[in-house]
């Protein structure tokens, strides 16, 4: 009963959307009526809007709750739960079941897009009736392409009969706390920025776009680039702990198809600001709105569609290919079309000079969207060439060759542009600004480069860039006083910072890194940097839904207290893998990484060691990078908030 | 005049970014996208020696053969049609068995052999995205 009621709720939710276009369509062109019926009118329709949107993201949260419940409860008579989940798994992994798959996935997709779409109506109250009307109208077209698809294509309640006798299982890579809320966090993120498209379709129909408008925008551009970045930080670090290839980025199309939108959507980020600010950059905020979201709709894509594994996965169901791509289509060549008609009739913001905090602004847009293109060519090129009959792949070589330049040069925008005034800055006093983080960028190059030689040129010169970037970043606090700084300010100087860190750490561990393999016999001895390593027994253990074989390293830092650490290699069942479990010791100056491999006839073990210094930088400095972002949105709405209190008592 | 000179300003930078990332790109392609083969494509078409290229097949039956030091593996790889002989160093991946399909990364050398730096099993979560991993294992089951 409750997998029906789940699909009713769905396409219930459906029919509102296809209510609310048609209202949104009555709202947009009853602002246009003149007379003495336009405000009545106006009102009444914008009302039933609001109630329409609300309720559509009430029926589809049902829905997705009707999905959670049948995985919870292990309905074995539900196809998607008997392939995706199994009665033995703990509860946690049996909740993360309902979105750790296509269908699921593709249902909490529209759920959280329903639900925003719901907050929109209900709290958005800067905007003009008629824009809110478009915005909600565009809102509710994305969403049908979506219930289209799980109708038609990919419907998760589809029934087993007769039922399984137990489920399939979650592939165990998954089971783990990190992934479990990985995809939901990245949703959160993609659909931040579809909400910031509707905006931008609502304001180019209305032709509406000025600093209301993108103050209205830019807390979900910030809420969609927190969550992207807390993802995709997240997501590396399971990468580096769970696969236990010791790397934290491996340019795979799927991590890239995640890093576009972040890409864009910190582009976006900085634009929208200056529409807010002063009124610049419109047409290309809305421009960069529309690849914002095009960008997440490819992301989402090209991960559920199977596309990128093999062409057979393509084959294999042509429905959900042919749909994707028409849905692709539809949207980006829509709001593409839509920004060509109309772009022309977006009068000109405020101009400024070069060198200024808009300039620098700019700057960073291009330097941005031309790291983007190079990530969307190397990610999407692989695909046309296999078209063409050429198999080859792009990894990170072709990444590193042709990003690190640009990232360099984009670390020097971060750092100079807070340090300039908006509309007009001289140059001369700029390079006075500049001195100390200079200054600062020269030791650390010399240090870095005494230290490692010059073999490392590029490494060498990402810590020189980091630390001028570290002293940079934190000078826009000079000569304020520390409790008055806006909130905002706080949050720029924090996620700058995050980027010098998270650079730091990335320089570190491709610099210093140390790797040892060896064969070992319990009892032996090996050494990985300053650390002694000795096999002291080989185990087998036995988990929930797991058995595994386990090594106990006796670990010993110089003359230090020695400690243990257990790496393990996992069997799973249900389906049936093996997963190795690294085992990994934190330190204040970097990460101790083991990994135990295959066992051999002559009882040797082999063992995988790692020491990489400072490598916990990058993740940290994610975390303040999303630190930041928290830090703006939450000292942005307060500001407007109390804007707005002041205008009343005005 | 100035506001429309400023908009034109940012158009022709706004290309120029394109254009640059294209070149950007297109120049490392040139150095950097490794070439898939098939032991059966080596002779026919002769594989760089020196850049990265992807070997792709069935590790042979029988073939696989570890060294003395214990972290060196020897193989061949197959697909009917030729043999490629493969020595890599290193933990092999959890799905890596004879019988079974293989990715090597790595460069040919002289004599035709092949040197491994990574090695990608089927199914491999490296290789995979672990969303979709789970379908994989079931189109292909219906294929075998």
């Amino acid at each position: 009963m409750i997998a029906e009621l789940g699909l009713a709720a769905l396409w219930l939710a459906a029919a509102f959307a296809v209510v609310q276009l048609l209202l949104a369509w009555g709202g947009a062109r009853a602002s246009g009526i003149e007379g003495e019926h336009r405000e009545a009118a106006e009102a009444e329709m914008m009302r039933a809007l609001r109630r329409v949107a609300l309720v559509q993201g009430l029926l589809a949260l049902l829905s997705f709750m009707l999905l959670i419940a049948l995985f919870v409860r292990s309905d074995m008579s539900v196809l998607l739960v008997a392939e995706n989940s199994h009665s033995l798994k703990p509860l946690m992994y049996k909740v993360a079941g309902a979105w750790g798959n296509h269908e699921g996935s593709m249902l909490l997709w529209v759920t959280v897009l329903a639900v925003a779409g719901a907050g929109v109506a209900m709290f958005e109250r800067r905007l003009a009736a008629g824009t809110l009307a478009a915005t909600l109208g565009a809102q509710a077209a994305i969403g049908l392409g979506f219930y289209a698809f799980l109708g038609f294509a990919s419907n998760p309640f589809v029934r087993l009969n007769p039922a399984a006798a137990d489920g399939q299982g979650l592939n165990p890579l998954l089971q783990d706390p990190g992934l479990a809320f990985h995809p939901p966090t990245l949703y959160l993120g993609y659909v931040g920025l579809s909400v910031a498209f509707s905006f931008a379709v609502g304001a180019l129909v209305m032709r509406d776009v000025g600093p209301a408008f993108a103050r209205a925008m830019r807390p979900w551009v910030l809420g969609a680039w927190i969550f992207l970045t807390i993802g995709i930080t997240a997501g590396s670090y399971w990468a580096y702990y769970e696969l236990g290839w010791g790397g934290w980025w491996f340019w795979d199309p799927v991590e890239n198809a995640s890093l576009m939108p972040w890409l864009a959507a910190t582009a976006l980020l900085h634009s929208v600001t200056v529409l807010a600010t002063r009124d610049g950059l419109r047409a290309w905020t809305l421009m960069l709105a529309v690849v914002a979201f095009s960008m997440s709709m490819i992301g989402t894509f090209l991960v559920r569609s199977g596309i990128l594994v093999s062409v057979h996965a393509f084959a294999v169901d042509p429905t959900r290919g042919t749909f994707i791509l028409a849905l692709l289509g539809l949207y980006i060549g829509g709001a593409l079309a839509l920004f060509g008609a109309r772009v022309g009739t977006v009068t000109q913001g405020s101009t400024f000079q070069l060198v200024s905090r808009e300039g620098a602004l700019v700057l960073n847009n291009l330097l941005l969207s031309v790291i983007l293109g190079v990530v969307f060519i190397g990610t999407l090129y692989p695909l046309v060439a296999q078209a063409a009959g050429v198999q080859l792949s792009i990894g990170a070589p072709f990444f590193n060759k042709a990003i690190a330049p640009v990232a360099l040069a984009l670390v020097a925008a971060t750092a100079i542009g807070p340090l300039l005034r908006w509309r007009r800055d001289n140059l001369n006093a700029l390079l006075g600004k500049l001195l100390w983080p200079v200054a600062a960028a020269g030791v650390a190059f010399a240090f870095a480069f005494v230290l490692t030689g010059a073999s490392h040129l590029l490494s060498v010169l990402g810590i020189a860039f980091a630390a001028g970037l570290a002293v940079a970043s934190v000078l826009p606090l000079a000569r304020r006083s520390l409790r008055r700084t806006p909130l905002h300010i706080w949050g720029m100087v924090v996620a700058h910072l995050g980027i010098a860190v998270s650079l730091g750490g990335m320089v570190a561990d491709s610099a210093f890194t140390l790797e040892r393999l060896a064969a070992v016999q319990v009892g032996d001895n090996v050494r990985v940097g300053p650390f002694q390593v000795a096999l002291a027994e080989v185990r087998p253990t036995i988990g929930p839904n797991w058995s595994a074989v386990e090594a106990r390293l006796t670990v010993r830092r110089g003359e230090g207290k020695p400690f243990d650490l257990f790496p393990q290699q996992r069997f799973f069942n249900t389906p049936p893998t093996n997963t190795s479990e690294a085992a990994i010791e934190t330190m204040l100056d970097g990460q101790l990484y083991t990994v135990l491999g295959q066992g051999d006839d002559q009882g040797r073990w082999q063992l995988r060691l790692w020491w990489k210094p400072f490598v916990t930088l990058i993740w940290l400095g994610g975390g303040l990078i999303a630190l930041g972002g928290l830090l703006a949105l939450v000292g942005r709405v307060r500001r407007e908030r109390r804007q707005a209190d002041a205008e009343i008592y005005l | 005049m100035r506001a429309k000179h400023q908009r034109l300003v940012l158009g022709l930078l706004a290309l120029a970014a394109i254009a640059g990332a294209a070149l950007l790109a297109l120049s490392a392609l040139k150095d950097e996208a490794a070439f898939f083969y098939a032991p059966g494509d080596v002779a026919a078409n002769p594989p760089p020696l020196d850049r990265g290229v992807r070997l792709g097949g069935m590790v042979e039956t029988g073939s696989l053969k570890r060294r003395a030091d214990g972290v060196s593996v020897a193989f061949v790889v197959t697909d009917g049609k030729a043999r490629v002989p493969v020595a890599f160093r290193g933990v092999t991946p959890d799905l890596f068995r004879e019988g079974s399909g293989v990715v090597a990364e790595g460069r040919f050398n002289r004599d035709g052999s092949f040197t491994a730096d990574n090695l990608l099993a089927k199914h491999d979560e490296r290789y995979m995205p672990p969303q979709i991993a789970g379908k994989m294992h079931k189109s292909d089951s219906i294929e075998q």
